[in-house]
């Protein structure tokens, strides 16, 4: 029988694979990839909950996370793109101009 | 009546504002009229307020709410009675005498209209400290007065060594006036008031051994501003101020403000003999204790200040006694023969270039016959001749101390008074008769200006006139103070006036007799007694090897052990802390994103930790 | 019994997959790998029954997004891998374990979840999940979804224009240059 701690346990070992996606690509591109990831962790963890007490919100909550993430796509690679054209590179070691 | 008390009151501190908005400026004479002015008139009010007292009644003002925090509320209030009329006279009095004599002795002094700003401002703090009606009010003016000796002690403050009397002077007071504010602590605990009429009042419902504490702590105050054994050695090194400070605070008024206080608070007092015995007893043993060390002492202006320390000694054992009236009586006298005494030492003092010792003076009567003359009258009567001032107080108390039965005291005061005698006399034939020891060293003296000596005309009046006044004093004072019932026959009190003038009297004749004939020969001065009272009993040596050596070691040690290597060091590890942490966190800076998302990764991990072991208040 | 096979093969599926798209040195391996993935998280919805969700995750995961991501590497000259060099490998794995371990400690600890209780009941006889869904998106959540909606529109317009116009230049200024004829 799978329990609720099945699918949050799931939910976590997602999260922490985008953590670590996060900290250690340095390819502009594969830490977009990663934070899909993250999104889609916690996403499973809502729905988990939805199921498992009987309540929507999750499931709407989840909905309105797909929305943030389709736009934070749109214009991050945006942005990228736009880097891309003036450095002509995507990798994060070249973006250092806010060193203090 | 009360716009005259506000007048008596407050023209000094006019005075002494105006002249301090000139005080950086270079001399002008016009400060030292306008002060001098606006004492005079506060002597004015001060008389007509005493012609009020006594035809009518105490004039007791409230003039604003003070302090009112809680159950404690103290109203800014003033009292014109027959004990404070009295003092305010005779500090109004000497003052402008002051004043006046002031613009003649300091005329050479950058810091003329200064002089003028805290010698009023003096008389102020002097004026607050008689008329409050309450014991706070007078510790303020207790402070004031302290404040304002400091500051002319040390007027020539470039002078090491006026500096360092102006210090020791306003230590040793700090070391009273704890006492003191201890002895008004326990008043206002005991009884919740700070008034007068108040604490009096119900002063009698108290344990005997609180109002033994009151009493013992308030003496202790008198104590330090009346320089007795053993906080006395402030008042003979305050003489490095200019003479007219030393005549009006050192003399006349601020170190009789103990004085004032004891009677003030006679009635505490009178429920505790045995405390008032031991005010007595330390009174009779200032008396000739300071009296012997004036006696071999070469220094004008400290043998006056050893005789104005006796002196106190002697109303301390009137008051101490219990007889209030003849230690205010004693006071006044006093006030009036000692400034006169210590003017004409500053007369003398300038002809004489700053000169003080007397050794090297002699044969001034010529050249400043005025002065000499105003100083006989006023060693005179200190020596308490008849008919002079000094007689009728100082014979007062000697009766006081036979009549209380303390026979001891009473020949303890009796050899004061021939001490006195002699010394006053020493001083005298030293300083105006005599072989012109001063030629010696080139001195021209030359008499004092005539305005100056016309200004010290009424004191020398009234130290002739005033002992006459006896009578209406005691009249006028017993409204308020307790009476003292003399039990002595009347042959006994003859045979005690004659006995004391007799004694007197040989003082003076064999200092006349002894200095007229050239003076002691130089052995004496090899003597171990002679030796023992010019260094004043080894008691400042004393004080300096076993206090100040020993504080100034320990202060020593706390600022090299624990000022330098615990306060400071921990100060500035501190800043040392966050300097260094600001230059490691800088690093984080890096620019970065993947460190920078690192970061967040850690806080992330801060903040769920926080969530496992936060548990919000259900 | 299907419910525990589908639910540990998808979640196997799904964490290689993922492992894939954070460890792949290629990105196109990366962006195929991912785009599974999504597929079979809708998977997960499909067995919690929340249909409609799983529908839109197909749609817009991998069908919106990838083809964004699709079209934006095309921007990037992808055959040159970007080099990475990583430091700090053991601080970065233990971070991430740390914050698992503690996300599950807290989740295990029953803190809160005693006192959930059902705002909007998921299931309701003969009424269909997207029914609900719908139900509740227009009366409860109708200002959120607005905002996701305006939200969407933003970033849209933003997206358009970051890609399209060059934005090293202010706008004005490029008409300005173009009044003067100067080609840019």
């Amino acid at each position: 029988m799978i329990t609720l701690t099945h699918y949050l346990v799931l939910s976590v070992i997602l999260f922490s694979i985008g953590l670590v996606g996060v900290m250690r690509r340095k390819n502009l591109l594969m830490l977009f990839f990663s934070t899909e990831i993250l999104l889609n962790s916690v996403n499973i963890g809502f729905v988990a909950v939805s199921h498992y007490y009987g309540d929507l919100s999750g499931q709407l909550f989840a909905f309105f996370i797909i929305a943030v993430a389709a736009s934070e796509i749109a214009v991050g690679l945006g942005l990228l793109v736009l880097w891309y054209k003036k450095t002509g590179s995507i990798n994060l070691d070249s973006l250092q101009m806010m060193k203090g | 009546m009360e716009q005259y008390l506000y007048i008596a009151l407050f023209a000094p501190l006019v005075g002494s504002l105006v002249a301090a908005l000139f005080a950086q400026s270079s001399k002008n004479i016009f400060t030292g009229i306008f002060t001098s002015t606006l004492i005079f008139i506060s002597f004015v009010s001060s008389i007509i307020l005493l012609y009020y007292v006594n035809a009518n009644t105490i004039v007791n003002v409230e003039m604003m709410d003070w302090i009112s925090a809680g159950n404690l509320s103290i109203s800014f209030g003033f009292v014109v009675d027959q004990v404070s009329v009295i003092m305010m006279v005779t500090v109004t009095l000497v003052s402008t005498v002051v004043h006046v004599y002031s613009i003649g002795y300091m005329e050479h002094d950058e810091s003329f209209n200064r002089f003028f700003s805290y010698l009023s401002a003096f008389v102020f703090s002097m004026m607050i400290l008689v008329m409050s009606d309450n014991f706070l009010g007078l510790f303020i003016g207790w402070e004031g007065v302290g404040l304002c000796s400091w500051l002319l002690i040390g007027f020539w403050y470039k002078k090491t060594s006026a500096s360092w009397a102006a210090n020791e002077a306003f230590i040793m007071n700090r070391i009273a006036d704890l006492g003191m504010l201890m002895g008004i602590f326990l008043i206002y605990w005991n009884i919740g008031s700070l008034q007068y009429d108040i604490v009096f009042a119900s002063i009698v419902n108290l344990d005997i051994k609180i109002v033994s504490w009151i009493g013992i702590f308030l003496f202790i105050g008198a104590m330090g501003k009346s320089a007795q054994f053993p906080l006395h050695t402030w008042l003979a090194d305050a003489m490095e101020g200019p003479t007219p400070v030393s005549a009006l605070i050192h003399a006349a008024t601020m170190v009789t403000a103990g004085v004032y206080l004891i009677v003030r608070a006679g009635e505490i007092y009178t429920l505790i003999p045995n405390v008032g015995m031991f005010i007595a007893s330390l009174g009779a043993f200032v008396a000739v204790f300071a009296a012997s060390m004036a006696l071999v002492n070469r220094d004008l202006k400290r043998i006056i200040a050893y005789s104005t320390l006796s002196q106190l000694g002697y109303m301390f054992v009137a008051a101490g006694l219990g007889a209030y009236w003849i230690a205010l009586f004693h006071l006044m006298t006093h006030a009036f023969f000692k400034s006169l005494l210590f003017l004409g030492a500053g007369n003398v003092m300038h002809a004489m270039n700053n000169e003080l010792d007397i050794k090297k003076m002699g044969g001034l009567y010529k050249a400043m016959r005025p002065t000499a003359i105003l100083m006989g009258i006023a060693s005179v009567a200190l020596a308490g001749i008849y008919p002079l001032a000094g007689f009728f107080s100082k014979d007062k108390i000697l009766e006081v101390a036979f009549n209380d039965g303390s026979y001891i005291l009473w020949a303890a005061l009796f050899v004061g008074a021939g001490l006195t005698a002699f010394y006053s006399f020493r001083l005298i034939m030293l300083v105006f008769f005599g072989d012109k020891v001063h030629e010696k060293f080139g001195i021209v003296p030359h008499e004092a200006k005539p305005f100056v000596i016309y200004a010290l005309t009424p004191l020398a009046l009234l130290a002739i006139v005033a002992g006459f006044f006896e009578h209406s004093f005691y009249e006028f004072t017993t409204q308020l103070l307790a009476d003292y019932k003399f039990t002595l026959d009347h042959s006994v009190v003859i045979n005690l006036i004659f006995a004391t003038s007799a004694i007197a009297l040989s003082g003076i004749i064999f200092a006349v007799y002894k200095y007229i004939r050239g003076g002691f020969s130089e052995k004496i001065e090899n003597w171990r007694i002679y030796k023992l009272l010019l260094n004043q009993y080894y008691i400042p040596k004393l004080y300096e090897v076993c206090i100040i050596k020993p504080f100034a070691t320990l202060s020593r040690f706390a600022w090299l052990n624990i000022d330098n290597k615990i306060v400071d060091a921990s100060v500035d590890m501190i800043a040392k802390t966050i300097c260094s942490s600001g230059e490691k966190a800088r690093e984080m800076q890096s620019g970065n994103l993947s460190s920078m998302l690192r970061w967040m990764v850690v806080g992330i991990i801060v903040l769920l930790v926080l969530a496992i072991f936060y548990r919000p208040m259900v | 019994m299907f419910e525990v096979i589908a639910f540990y093969i998808f979640s196997i599926l799904t964490i290689i997959m993922f492992g894939i798209v954070v460890f792949s040195k290629n990105s196109l391996y990366a962006m195929s790998a991912l785009a599974g993935g999504m597929i079979f998280i809708s998977g997960f919805f499909f067995l919690l029954g929340a249909e409609f969700l799983g529908v839109v995750q197909i749609v817009v995961y991998s069908g919106a997004v990838m083809a964004l991501y699709a079209f934006g590497m095309m921007f990037f000259d992808t055959t040159r891998d970007v080099k990475e060099n990583i430091h700090y490998k053991k601080i970065l794995y233990s971070l991430s374990i740390i914050s698992a371990v503690l996300i599950v400690i807290i989740m295990s600890a029953p803190i809160y979840s005693a006192n959930i209780e059902s705002l909007y009941p998921s299931a309701i006889e003969g009424v269909g999940n997207t029914q609900i869904i719908g139900l509740v998106l227009f009366t409860k959540y109708l200002i959120p979804f607005e905002l996701a909606a305006v939200m969407l529109l933003v970033s849209m317009i933003s997206g358009i224009l970051l890609v399209s116009k060059r934005m090293d230049m202010n706008l004005t200024e490029k008409d300005h240059y173009e009044e003067k004829g100067e080609i840019i």
